[in-house]
């Protein structure tokens, strides 16, 4: 039996209306490796933060070999002993990998013997680095491995891995295991969060799974499936959807293998996505974040063009035309983020309402504004939607999330569109807007426009949704009736291979 | 700790005071530069700001020269400060400047001796293309390779100088200048020469262009959907982009205006005070307008105020060279002072100052 390397007792890290970690207790042994599951939201990034030092919980403490732990900041994290690579890095591209790591480092050694021991340690554990190229010529493996060498060199007892692998191709995962494992081997323990099921079924010893904050079960990976991982991770109290009336119309929006290169190399790319959305239907897109959910939306909204074929609208070929034709063809879209994408932070509503009503709604004659027009719009919307502002002259950053939340959606919807694409649409928006949010999708559906909601709510998809797809790694799965869905199926779609969902 | 913290809403009421604010700071800090000068500061700041109007016997000069040198920076201003509101930082103005000044007056040499009204405007418009066409070389670099249009215009700067050394001892050197770098005189001959409008405030035909420009700028900017998906890019690229708005249109748009009106004010220059070509005509515009644009606080109606006060801190700083022996690298630096404090002012307006104890 091995050492208890750290131990969590009942950490809780309340932020205003979230209970982002609510008493989580669970221990790391030395030289094991230990996944972290659970969807996004689910409390996974706090608590890690904490560990590092970067977040203070508000209860509970932690035990380092039986001693009191509680890292007021990084560095005193890694003086202990714990390192962490983030899932986005912090390199500087113009500076080459020893410079990077000094950076990092509190009392550097002389570069000759830096760069000596970065060549030895990168080599003894399989990533062999070259201490004097840049940053900017690298690969994203390559200054992975820049960021993972450097927690190495200060002996960690506990490494923390935050979504490693989405970043790195199939070989370069390959590596990382076998790095990791060999860690292992030498008493090294590794937190290793991660939404990627069978990694973590190969790679884990053990895995504590968390759900809305708390810590929902706990489980042997080896032992487990995909499917049956991914219900502990999903829950399954959550309603199973009434079957609703629901008869479709004709086609309105008619995807065939679209596929988009995402420009953010963080982000996915859109892998033939296929769909047919017709009149009265509500689609709901489930997905962890990063699967290609905003490289979606921006492919509908018409911000990322692609071929004239990949969207139809009506029957009408808009793949390649732009967001103006698209609204006034009757495609609208709500994209994820409020501030600074759907809306312009410190413009007016009434501004941020002409924003993307302009053409619908009439709010230009010969490219002058018509001030009176654009205000009354900006007026129904607040009304409509009971948006709680002091004015229609605010600025949109002056607005609570879920007030400017009301007022996104609520443009769009009063614009009466044939085809709206909602990204996220109650994403930090408290239960009774997101309520009425989800009421007046249904209802616009209802009147017989189609929409598409793209979200990582699970119960919000099963509440609303007629059919249901799940998109991952940039591949949609084949839409099905929401209506007797079970959690077996939605864990099969979610964490299954795409073999088996192809099959299905 | 000292820290930076921004504020909620920042008041409208003192986006409005900095600039004045700003001018105050300037007075008091020139004031001790002048004093470490062995200067009397209240002498000097007393003649740079009130003597151009009451002074006896410099004071009728100096009222005059107030909307020559205001017209260029308000016109130039107007035109930056568009770009500015985008995001496309048009650093270059004063290469543009040049470019349509040599434009415009080659049009204008080309037809010496023609007579009639239509030639200053056809040189106008030549002068204005010249500017944009100018511009347009750091627009399309920016479109299609991403350049970085600051650094671009900037360089261009240079180039266009050199550019107009070899014009003036070249192709448009005049005739019957005994070799002398410079063109033909355009004052010389009614056809080409600036009209002026009010001669006791310095009021020439390119002035009124310019206050016109000021107000189609203003009802472009405020109420035509060009104006709006201009101040959008500047606010928020992606919604921007969302709004259906093309970047690289804002971004020729933005460079051309602001080209073409620095390429008009080169010409009204040439064509008015100045005379006519010669190495030594741009006296920097293209560069104090960019503190122009900023201390207007990129409207219309402020950089109208901001031009007229620059111009009185040209003029007020020669006579302060003049009368007190100040020199004008000094005056420089209270110009510069300026931006200084407006933009350090700035930063109070958006932000507070907070004290705050270590977070444990």
């Amino acid at each position: 039996m091995r050492k208890t390397l750290l131990e969590i007792r009942g950490l809780s890290k309340f932020y205003p209306g979230v209970k982002a970690n609510d008493n989580v207790s669970f221990t790391i042994q030395e030289g094991k490796i230990h996944a972290l599951l659970g969807e996004n939201g689910a409390g996974k990034s706090t608590l890690v933060k904490m560990i590092y030092g970067l977040v203070h919980p508000d209860e509970g403490d932690m035990l380092l070999h039986g001693e009191h732990y509680m890292p007021h900041k990084p560095s005193e994290a890694r003086n202990l002993g714990v390192g962490m690579v983030f899932q986005h890095f912090s390199l500087f591209e113009a500076l080459n990998v020893a410079e990077n790591i000094i950076l990092g480092m509190e009392d550097a050694p002389p570069r000759a013997e830096l760069n000596e021991k970065i060549i030895e340690v990168s080599n003894q554990y399989g990533l062999p680095l070259d201490p004097n190229r840049l940053i900017g010529d690298l690969s994203v493996g390559e200054r992975q491995r820049v960021e993972i060498v450097r927690c190495l060199l200060q002996n960690p007892q506990l490494l923390i891995m935050d979504e490693p692998t989405s970043v790195l191709t199939p070989q370069e995962v390959e590596i990382l295991f076998k790095t990791l494992r060999k860690l292992s081997s030498e008493g090294v323990a590794i937190l290793y969060i991660s939404h990627k099921l069978d990694e973590i079924k190969v790679l884990c010893d053990h895995a504590t799974v968390l759900r809305m904050g708390k810590v929902v079960d706990t489980c042997i990976p080896a032992e487990e499936t995909a499917r049956s991982m991914a219900e502990m991770m999903i829950g399954g109290e959550f309603a199973m959807p009434t079957v609703r009336e629901f008869t479709p119309g004709k086609t309105l929006l008619h995807l065939e293998n679209l596929t988009l290169e995402s420009l953010d190399p963080f982000g996915t790319s859109l892998a033939n996505v296929s769909l047919e959305l017709r009149s009265g239907e509500v689609m709901g897109v489930a997905g962890v974040a990063g699967n290609g959910q905003d490289e979606l939306l921006l492919a509908l909204s018409g911000e990322r063009p692609t071929d004239a074929g990949m969207v139809k609208l009506s029957g009408v070929e808009i793949g390649d035309m732009g967001p103006t034709t698209r609204r006034a063809l009757g495609l609208l879209a709500a994209p994820e983020e409020r501030l600074g994408h759907a809306a312009a932070p410190d413009m007016s509503l009434k501004e941020n309402a002409y924003l993307s009503a302009r053409v619908r709604q009439g709010l230009t004659k010969s490219g002058f504004t018509l001030f009176g027009k654009r205000d009354d719009f900006a007026r129904e919307i607040v009304e409509q939607f009971d948006v709680r502002t002091p004015s229609i002259d605010n600025a949109a950053r002056s607005l609570s999330g879920g007030n400017l939340q009301k007022f996104v959606i609520g443009r769009e919807v009063l614009q009466k569109p044939t085809v709206l694409v909602v990204n996220q649409p109650t994403w930090g928006v408290d239960a009774a807007a997101a309520a009425d949010i989800r009421e007046a999708l249904r209802e616009l559906a209802a009147e017989g426009a189609a929409v598409l909601v793209i979200s990582q709510d699970l119960d919000e998809l099963m509440e609303m949704s007629d059919t249901f797809a799940v998109l991952a790694e940039g591949r949609l799965s084949k839409p099905r009736p929401a209506a007797g869905m079970t959690v077996e199926q939605i864990g099969l779609m979610m964490g299954g291979n795409l073999e088996e969902r192809a099959n299905a | 700790m000292l820290r930076l913290e921004p504020r909620q809403q920042a008041s409208s009421t003192m986006r409005w005071l900095t600039p004045i604010l700003a001018v105050a700071i300037t007075m008091v800090m020139g004031g001790f530069l002048f004093a470490a000068m062995g200067q009397d500061p209240f002498q000097a700041i007393k003649i740079i700001f009130l003597d151009p109007f009451i002074h006896e016997t410099f004071g009728p000069y100096s009222r005059s020269q107030l909307l020559i040198k205001a017209g260029p920076l308000i016109l130039i201003a107007t035109g930056l400060s568009i770009g500015f509101r985008a995001g496309v930082w048009n650093i270059g103005a004063e290469g543009q400047f040049v470019m349509g000044a040599i434009a415009g007056g080659a049009v204008g040499l080309a037809l010496y001796p023609a007579d009639g009204i239509w030639v200053l405007p056809l040189m106008t418009i030549a002068g204005a293309l010249g500017g944009m066409a100018w511009a347009m070389i750091p627009a399309l670099l920016k479109i299609k390779f991403n350049a970085n249009e600051i650094l671009v215009s900037l360089m261009l700067v240079y180039v266009a100088y050199n550019f107009l050394a070899a014009m003036v001892t070249g192709p448009l050197k005049s005739p019957d200048g005994y070799g002398f770098p410079e063109s033909r005189s355009f004052t010389s001959v009614d056809a080409t020469h600036l009209p002026m409008i009010y001669e006791p405030l310095g009021m020439h035909a390119g002035v009124l262009v310019a206050l016109a420009l000021v107000i189609a700028a203003y009802v472009m900017m405020e109420r035509h959907l060009l104006g709006f998906q201009i101040r959008l890019t500047g606010e928020s690229p992606r919604a921007a982009k969302f709004a259906g708005v093309n970047p690289a249109v804002i971004v020729a748009v933005c460079l051309g205006i602001s080209g073409a009106l620095a390429g008009m004010a080169g010409l009204f220059e040439v064509t008015g005070p100045a005379g006519k070509l010669t190495t030594n005509f741009p006296v920097g515009y293209g560069f104090t307008a960019i503190i122009v644009a900023f201390l207007g606080r990129l409207n219309p109606i402020g950089i109208v105020l901001a031009g007229l006060l620059m111009a009185l801190t040209y003029i007020g700083g020669e006579l302060a060279q003049l009368s007190l022996g100040i020199p004008a690298a000094a005056i420089n630096v209270f110009q510069g002072m300026m931006l200084f404090f407006l933009l350090a002012v700035d930063v109070f307006v958006n932000y507070r100052l907070v004290w705050k104890k270590e977070v444990k």
